[in-house]
């Protein structure tokens, strides 16, 4: 039973990103009726046959690589939701660590540390995402994980007080909703 | 010019801007660590500005021409290559971080670090 | 929408540039680790690159390109990563 859920959300996966790479490329270009824009975005029959066998082998391949705890929160679409919200709040993070990068960039003011954090989450799900959006904000680089403490080491181009609550604890709070 | 390409030129000069502060810093920082903040911040934002002007572009053609299926399509590929740029990107920066750490180069001028306790007192 | 050709161009040009300075970066780089971290801005570059030139020459081939040329970039990165650890165990 486990096996088959893999399987079947393996395939699902590798079933949409096939999809989607696809869409509307098998088209002749010009000959669809230009007042109905949406039938142009419409896969041929070929181009369902050959996803569903390339996505079968793939799953049988690698499913218990994708999921190798037998943890299948991720199938519930509401967290993938989530993952799109969260998007917005690490844009605007982002945004303003490319100013400060910027900043010291031009000015070379550096005072650089790594420190440790406790995020305190404990699905590999959500420590890949915590370690990616740190990668991505004010300041901070992950070079380290200790998975099973759930301890990581960051790089800090200019130390501060607090380090946990200062680099993760806008994201944990928002990881927290979807991964754990 | 209309309001649409003044902002996909805004885009496209922000996407070129903040490469050049990457390839500047890349330069400019005197360690590993920090070159590896300006160059993966910096072109990741270029880069991630860079596709969001080729989609706007491509929606806006796609707008404008009744027969630019083509368009839509070339849309919908920049956002998986989005995905791609974001999942691929910070997690390498990650492991070349890492490999840095464990060769032994000391982050210069490091006021604090803590991973260096911690191997030293495993060892 | 004749002049955004240009400009794509332009920013083709430009990323150009940027590739030819951080190749400096590569062969002057004191460790090896700055080499690393050289060529992987240039990577990101090259993605950018190819994504200009996709949208001024209207070939969605070129995109198509970056994505794998994104996977493949990153896999390169990894090993290189794992090598100077210290040997794949």
């Amino acid at each position: 039973m486990k096996r088959a859920k893999a399987f079947l959300s393996t395939f699902l996966l590798a079933l949409f990103v096939y999809l989607s790479l696809t869409l509307a490329a098998g088209m002749p270009e010009y000959s669809m009726a230009p007042e109905e824009p949406w039938s142009q975005i419409i896969w041929s029959f070929e181009e369902f046959v050959l996803g569903i066998s390339v996505s079968l082998i793939v799953a049988s391949l690698v499913d218990h690589i994708l999921c190798r705890t037998e943890d299948f929160r991720m199938m519930n679409p509401v967290r993938w939701g989530i993952i799109l919200v969260y998007s917005i709040p690490l844009f605007i993070e982002m945004a303003k660590a490319n100013l400060d990068v910027a900043y010291r960039i031009i000015t070379g003011k550096i005072e650089p540390a790594i420190v440790k954090i406790e995020p305190d989450l404990e699905s590999d799900l959500g420590l890949t995402f915590l370690a990616n959006s740190i990668t991505l904000t004010p300041g901070t680089l992950t070079v380290d994980i200790d998975d099973k403490k759930s301890e990581m080491y960051i790089h800090w181009i200019k130390i501060g007080e607090d380090p946990t609550e200062n680099i993760a604890g806008r994201f944990v709070k928002w990881i927290r909703r979807f991964a754990e | 010019m209309t309001w649409p390409m003044m902002v996909i030129l805004i885009l496209l000069i922000i996407s070129v801007i903040f490469n050049a502060l990457g390839t500047i810093g890349l330069h400019r920082f005197p360690d590993v660590y920090t070159r590896l903040h300006a160059a993966t911040k910096c072109t990741t934002f270029g880069t991630i500005f860079m596709t969001f002007t080729v989609m706007a572009y491509s929606i806006r053609r796609y707008v404008i021409m009744t027969d630019g299926t083509k368009f839509l399509n070339m849309a919908i590929h920049t956002f998986v290559a989005l995905i791609a740029l974001l999942i691929t990107n910070p997690t390498g920066a990650h492991a070349i971080a890492r490999a840095a750490h464990k060769m032994g180069i000391k982050p210069e001028k490091a006021v604090k670090d803590d991973l260096e306790d911690k191997e030293s007192e495993v060892s | 929408m004749i002049e955004l050709t240009t400009a794509f161009y332009a920013a083709a040009l430009a990323i150009a540039l940027y590739i030819i300075i951080c190749a400096l970066r590569v062969f002057l780089g004191p460790s090896a680790a700055d080499r690393t971290v050289a060529l992987d801005t240039i990577n990101t570059l090259v993605i950018g690159g190819m994504i200009a030139l996709g949208a001024a020459m209207m070939e969605t081939l070129f995109i198509d390109i970056a994505i794998v040329y994104a996977i493949l970039s990153f896999i390169t990165t990894l090993f290189i990563a794992k090598y100077l650890e210290g040997g794949v165990s």
